[in-house]
C-alpha cells in the first residue's frame, strides 16, 4: 500500500497532466503546476474518489497546494 | 459572392473512412465504405445496429492527454480538423492580424455521449459528482473557442447550428464575413460524434435509419429502389477560408474559390421535404446567383443524398428544376454512400470532397447504386469514380426543419 503522500501526488500527477517528479509537496496547483479553477475543483473530486470522502466545499477551496492536500487527508481519514 | 473573393487554402478531416483528408479521399474515390457493426456499446436492442464511426481515432497528436480529457468526442474530432486545416494552410497568426481571424465551426447535435454519461452519474452518484468540465467539454461553439485559445484568433468566433445543414452553414457564413470585411480569413466546418446509446435510438425512433443489419456496406445507397433509410456517421471536415488578396499576397497554396453560398428554409415540415425539393432548389439557385456562374458551367453536385426515401427523390426533382437541360450533363453523387451522413458534419467534409473534386478532375462515386429508383434518372456517378473536367461544384445539404444550404466552388483561373 503507497502512503497517503504517493497516492496524492500520482493523483495531482494524473489530473494535471504533469510528470509525477514535477509534483513537488510544497508545489502550488495554480501557480507551480498550471491548474485553473475548474482543473482544482476536478481534482479535489479525484481525491474524494481515490479515498473514499467527501470534502466539503469550503474545505477543498482552502486545497491549493500538494501539501495542503496530504494534511487534509492525513488528519482526515487518519 | 458580393465583395472581397474568398478563397479555400488548408483542409483538414476525420472520418469514417480516414484520420486525415488525403487517406479519406483515397478511400473515398476507391469507392470503399465505412460502415460497420458498432461495437461501442451494446446494440442488440437497436433497429440499427451499424454506423459509420471512426476507427482507431488517437488525439494525442493533437491534444495533451489533460486537454482531451475534457472533450466530448466531437470537440476532438473537431480539433483535429482544425489543426490539421492550419498546418495544411500555413497561415501564422500574430499580433498584426490575430484580430482579423475567426472560427465558426458547428456540430449537429454536440456532446451527446457527455451528456450522457453525467445523466447517469446524477442518478448513480448525485450532482457533485458532475465533471466540472461537463459543459465546457460538451457545448457546440467550443472547437472554435478551443482552437481560438490555441491559435490566438481573436476575430469572429461562432458555431451554427442547424441540424444536417450546420457544416455547410458556417462555411457560407463565414465566407460572408471574409466578403463582407469582418475577417481576413475565417476557420469553418462541423463535427460530430453522435453514435451513442441515446443518440443512434433517437434517430431509430425517428425511422431516418436504414435496418440493412445484415449488411452495414451495402446500407447506405441514394437513388437506389431498396434504399431504407441513412447511416449515421461520425467525424469532422474544417477548411481555412482566406481573403484572395491576402492569400495571394502571402503565397498560400489555394485549392479552389468560394464563388457562391445560398440559403433557404423549407417552411413545410419537421424533417420531411416537400416532394418537388423546392426548398433545395430555392438554396442551389441562390448560391448560382450568388456566384453568377451560368448553370452549364456547374460539372458537379455533392448532392445530399442521403439515401432516404422523401429526400434522396425530392432533390433529383430540384436539381432538374435548378439545372433545366443541363442536369443531362452534370454529375450529381452522393459520398454519403460511403462515409454515412455525419449530421452537422457533413457539409463539411463533402465540401472538401468538392474542392478535391475540382483539385484533380474527378467525380467521386455514388456505391450501391445497382437499381436507380423511378424518376432518378440522372448521372449519379454509380460505382466507380468518373474523371472529368470539373470547372465548378455545388454542394448541398438540407436538415431537419427544413433548413438548406448550397456552397458552390470554382478553380481559381
Amino acid at each position: 500500500m503507497s502512503s497517503i503522500e504517493e497516492r496524492v501526488k500520482k493523483i495531482v500527477a494524473e489530473q494535471l497532466g504533469v510528470k509525477e517528479e514535477e509534483v513537488q509537496t510544497e508545489a502550488s496547483f495554480v501557480e507551480d503546476l498550471g491548474a485553473d479553477s475548474l482543473d482544482t475543483v476536478e481534482l479535489v473530486m479525484a481525491l474524494e474518489e481515490e479515498f473514499e470522502t467527501e470534502i466539503p466545499d469550503e474545505e477543498a477551496e482552502k486545497i491549493t497546494t500538494v501539501k495542503l492536500a496530504i494534511d487534509y487527508i492525513s488528519e482526515n481519514l487518519a | 459572392m458580393n465583395g472581397r473573393r474568398v478563397v479555400v487554402t488548408g483542409l483538414g478531416m476525420v472520418s469514417p473512412l480516414g484520420l486525415t483528408v488525403e487517406d479519406t479521399w483515397q478511400n473515398i474515390l476507391a469507392g470503399k465504405s465505412g460502415a460497420a457493426t458498432i461495437e461501442a456499446f451494446d446494440v442488440s436492442a437497436y433497429s440499427t445496429q451499424f454506423s459509420a464511426s471512426v476507427k482507431n481515432f488517437d488525439p494525442s497528436p493533437y491534444l495533451a492527454a489533460k486537454e482531451s480529457r475534457k472533450m466530448d468526442v466531437f470537440v476532438q474530432y473537431g480539433m483535429a480538423a482544425g489543426i490539421q486545416a492550419m498546418e495544411d494552410a500555413g497561415l501564422e497568426i500574430t499580433e498584426a492580424n490575430a484580430a482579423r481571424v475567426g472560427a465558426a465551426i458547428g456540430s449537429g447535435i454536440g456532446g451527446i455521449g457527455q451528456i450522457e454519461k453525467n445523466t447517469e452519474i446524477v442518478r448513480t452518484s448525485g450532482p457533485r459528482k458532475i465533471s466540472p468540465f461537463f459543459v465546457p467539454g460538451s457545448i457546440i461553439n467550443m472547437i472554435a473557442g478551443n482552437l481560438s485559445v490555441k491559435y490566438n484568433m481573436q476575430g469572429p468566433n461562432l458555431a451554427i447550428v442547424t441540424a444536417c445543414t450546420s457544416g455547410t452553414h458556417n462555411i457560407g457564413l463565414g465566407a460572408r464575413l471574409i466578403a463582407q470585411g469582418d475577417a481576413d480569413a475565417m476557420l469553418v466546418g462541423g463535427a460530430e460524434m453522435a453514435t451513442t446509446p441515446v443518440g443512434l435510438g433517437g434517430f431509430a425512433a425517428a425511422r431516418a435509419l436504414s435496418t440493412r443489419n445484415d449488411d452495414p456496406a451495402a446500407a447506405s445507397r441514394p437513388w437506389d429502389k431498396d434504399r431504407d433509410g441513412f447511416v449515421l456517421g461520425d467525424g469532422a471536415g474544417v477548411m481555412l477560408l482566406e481573403d484572395y488578396e491576402s492569400a495571394k499576397a502571402r503565397g498560400a497554396k489555394i485549392y479552389a474559390e468560394l464563388s457562391g453560398f445560398g440559403m433557404s428554409g423549407d417552411a413545410f415540415h419537421m424533417t420531411l421535404p416537400p416532394e418537388d425539393g423546392r426548398g433545395a432548389a430555392a438554396a442551389m439557385r441562390n448560391a448560382i446567383h450568388d456566384s453568377k456562374i451560368p448553370v452549364d458551367q456547374i460539372d458537379y453536385i455533392n448532392a445530399h443524398g442521403t439515401s432516404t426515401h422523401a429526400g434522396d427523390k425530392a432533390e433529383s426533382e430540384a436539381i432538374k428544376s435548378v439545372m433545366g437541360a443541363a442536369a443531362e450533363q452534370v454529375a450529381v453523387s452522393s459520398t454519403k454512400s460511403m462515409i454515412g451522413h455525419l449530421l452537422g458534419a457533413a457539409g463539411a467534409v463533402e465540401a472538401i470532397f468538392s474542392v478535391l473534386a475540382l483539385r484533380d478532375q474527378v467525380a467521386p462515386p455514388t456505391i450501391n447504386l445497382d437499381n436507380p429508383d423511378e424518376g432518378c434518372d440522372l448521372n449519379y456517378v454509380p460505382h466507380n469514380a468518373q474523371e472529368r473536367i470539373i470547372r465548378n461544384v455545388l454542394s448541398n445539404s438540407f436538415g431537419f426543419g427544413g433548413t438548406n444550404g448550397s456552397l458552390l466552388f470554382s478553380r481559381l483561373d
